[in-house]
């Protein structure tokens, strides 16, 4: 297990140098001047600026050199302090949001987890439940069914089903607004009878005792959460069925029929819990990609999170603000992807002899 | 000489081999799995309506300028009645740049002038017109992202299989740092980045999805190929003295390719979406250009009134559902035709 655990560990820093590498070399499609936003807060503003500017960050130099300084960041000689820097978290200057990307980011990224924390839920037990049952009932109603609803749900992309339910559920019923909240409950926060505990807005909302802030902030997220859950319901379904029924023909599933359990024991007990090895994966895999931002949902919603944030920046083509997103995202990916990986060693004893 | 008697028993490759069934051309050229994945696929019928839809489509790719003939000179560019603001609802009068009337325009509709079928987004562009020119704009993207994707990806996948050991090892990490990246996210920043350089066009939302669409396909033709590898006539070729990369293009490749050149073919409604995807967030073509997801993108500024304006998002996006769902019908009885378990049973 633990030589497992060290050959998936020595890959991440390849990683991280692998996704660093492409992303530096995305920018280089930028023109110099237009790269400075990674060091400083204001375009130069005439010629003089700009070479001056080029020269003190290198913006000149041969790709390796750039790279390391886009690395480490750049040293003031006059006052000492270090200006950029991809491994201290300085991911440069937004100047489209006119502030750090960084800042947008600690702002912006609780919007996101809040989001991610409820979308889960529904997401993942009725994605689980519809496979189970179809592959127990395979090829019955249940099944076809399943069938239906996951291929529709595979064709509907993202927008078009959150353009539809916010036709239906926001401008004719009236019922769920999108955005993050109603502006009673921002100016509630803004005057400061609001305590941020945690920054997630529900459960801040449960741990001031304010029930009615938090039916505001579940109202605004509840198309959110049935889109995202709606998209990701139909491969869940899929995977969690074929994954079912390959552990049903095993020969202990047999045997433990054959001995008189009931057939929800084997089911439940037996079967459902092997067949989850599969499924542990690609839950993993969702949760991680909710983290970093439903980039398509949150803009279709307005929702604040860091998605939105990242898919406003590219349309105004303001490029290295959507670079530190990738980044950011990429490290979310590659700790995240290492947890599972481990996770699957953990409980499937294949995984790790192989 | 006594005839030989079909054994019994439940055994498929036996019952194969002795019954007198006749080998067609077809089959031959294909070899009998590739054979049985075709006939599968053509007898399914979730396969066949998918087939049906994505036929529809070609039909209307294809015939788009009788359907609807082009006004002005790019007959990409949606024609605009006027430039207000405000949409204009379904059956309403067409003033300004009106279309030549097609030939089953009055049978159809009963009318003698042209109206706007599925009304007008805003700047008064045609929905009709963005459908119906928006086909040919999406079967061309699919073709060229898939096309590209597939070649890199099979390049790349049969070098590294091919060659295994450190090769192999270094491309594979390198796939696997493509695959930590997010998808549409990267997409969004290359197409991005290149707008300015390219200029506003397909172009650059194409370079995107290709740059970060070509990883599945190496790993599947690298599976493949791994396995074709260690069978008997690659060792007969080697023994011959033929050349690597003759071994690798003539006798490998065509025994390892087809599963993948199948499922590249049946990604073109994944890649539509996404390409409609990027569009959406503004980021590819230039306004106007007939393409479904950048109408659907105008109803992104007319979310409080959807209950009027509900054109502008039901009829792009159930045209863009459709064209999806043909490809994923085929693609889902192509998951149980190729599934492992279903070989030998007709």
């Amino acid at each position: 297990m633990s030589t497992y655990i060290i050959r998936r560990l020595l890959l991440v820093p390849l990683l991280l140098f692998g996704v660093t590498v492409i992303i530096f070399g995305v920018l280089q499609f930028l023109e110099p001047v237009e790269r400075s936003a990674l060091y400083v807060r204001d375009f130069p503003k005439n010629d003089k600026q700009i070479e001056g500017i080029i020269r003190k960050y290198g913006l000149d130099k041969p790709i390796y050199e750039q790279y390391w300084r886009w690395l480490v960041g750049v040293k003031d000689p006059a006052s000492g302090e270090r200006e950029g820097g991809v491994i201290y978290g300085d991911f440069g200057y937004s100047r489209t949001a006119s502030q750090p990307v960084v800042d947008i980011i600690k702002n912006r990224f609780p919007n996101t987890v809040d989001l991610a924390i409820w979308a889960v839920v529904p997401m993942l037990s009725v994605g689980i439940w519809l496979g189970v049952q179809a592959a127990v009932h395979q090829n019955g109603w249940v099944d076809q069914l399943a069938r239906i609803f996951s291929i529709v749900g595979t064709s509907f992309p993202t927008f078009v089903f959150g353009l539809l339910v916010l036709m239906l559920f926001y401008a004719n019923l009236g019922w769920f607004p999108p955005g993050k909240m109603s502006d009673w409950v921002s100016q509630l926060i803004y005057s400061g009878g609001f305590h941020q505990y945690t920054k997630l807005l529900t459960f801040d909302a449960l741990l001031n005792g304010r029930l009615d802030v938090f039916w505001d902030a579940l109202r605004h997220m509840i198309l959110p959460i049935l889109t995202l859950s709606y998209i990701n319901w139909a491969t869940f379904v899929r995977v969690t069925r074929s994954s079912m029924l390959e552990t049903l023909r095993m020969d202990y599933v047999t045997t433990a029929r054959a001995k008189g359990l009931k057939e929800s024991v084997v089911i439940n007990k037996h079967a459902r819990p092997n067949a989850m090895i599969s499924i542990v994966t690609l839950a993993g895999f969702s949760v991680v990609s909710l983290l970093g931002g439903v980039v398509i949902t949150e803009t279709v919603f307005n929702y604040p999170g860091i998605g939105k944030a990242a898919a406003d920046a590219a349309g105004q083509l303001d490029v290295v603000t959507v670079l530190g997103f990738a980044i950011f995202n990429g490290l979310i990916l590659i700790v995240a992807n290492l947890v599972v990986d481990v996770m699957y060693g953990l409980i499937d004893p294949r995984v790790r002899l192989s | 000489m006594t005839a030989t008697t079909a054994p019994t028993g439940d055994n498929t490759l036996l019952k194969e081999a002795f019954s007198d069934r006749k080998i067609g051309r077809l089959e031959r050229f294909l070899g009998p799995e590739n054979y049985r994945i075709l006939k599968g696929l053509l007898k399914t019928p979730a396969s066949i309506m998918g087939f049906t839809l994505i036929g529809m489509f070609v039909l209307v790719a294809v015939f788009a300028t009788l359907i609807a003939p082009p006004v002005g000179n790019d007959p990409y560019k949606i024609p605009r009645d006027g430039f207000s603001g405000e949409p204009k609802g379904m059956g309403t009068e067409w003033k300004r740049n009106v279309p030549d009337i097609p030939f089953w325009y009055k049978t159809v509709t009963g009318k003698d002038h042209w109206v706007h079928l599925f009304g007008t987004a805003q700047g008064q562009y045609d929905i009709f017109y963005g459908m119906v020119w928006g086909a040919r704009t999406a079967f061309r993207t699919g073709f060229i992202v898939v096309a590209s994707t597939f070649l890199i990806g099979v390049i790349v996948g049969s070098i590294s299989a091919f060659y295994g050991g450190a090769v192999d090892n270094i491309i594979m990490r390198i796939v696997d740092v493509f695959m930590t990246l997010p998808f549409i996210l990267m997409a969004l920043i290359l197409a991005a980045v290149l707008s300015p350089v390219i200029g506003k066009s397909l172009i650059p939302s194409i370079i995107a999805l290709i740059s970060f669409g070509w990883m599945g396909y190496a790993r599947i033709i690298r599976g493949d190929i791994l396995s074709v590898k260690e069978r008997d006539f690659v060792l007969a070729a080697r023994v011959c003295g033929v050349r690597n990369y003759r071994i690798l293009f003539r006798d490998i490749l065509p025994n390892a390719i087809f599963p993948t050149l199948v499922l590249a073919s049946l990604a073109i409604g994944d890649v539509v979406l996404s390409f409609a995807a990027l569009s959406f967030l503004g980021i590819g073509t230039q306004v106007g250009y007939a393409d479904w997801g950048q109408i659907l993108s105008f109803a992104r500024n007319w979310i409080t009134s959807l209950q009027t304006y509900w054109y502008i998002v039901v009829w792009p996006g159930m045209i863009l559902v459709l064209f999806v769902m043909g490809w994923n019908l085929v693609g889902d009885a192509l998951r149980d035709v190729l599934d492992p378990r279903m070989r030998g049973k007709s």
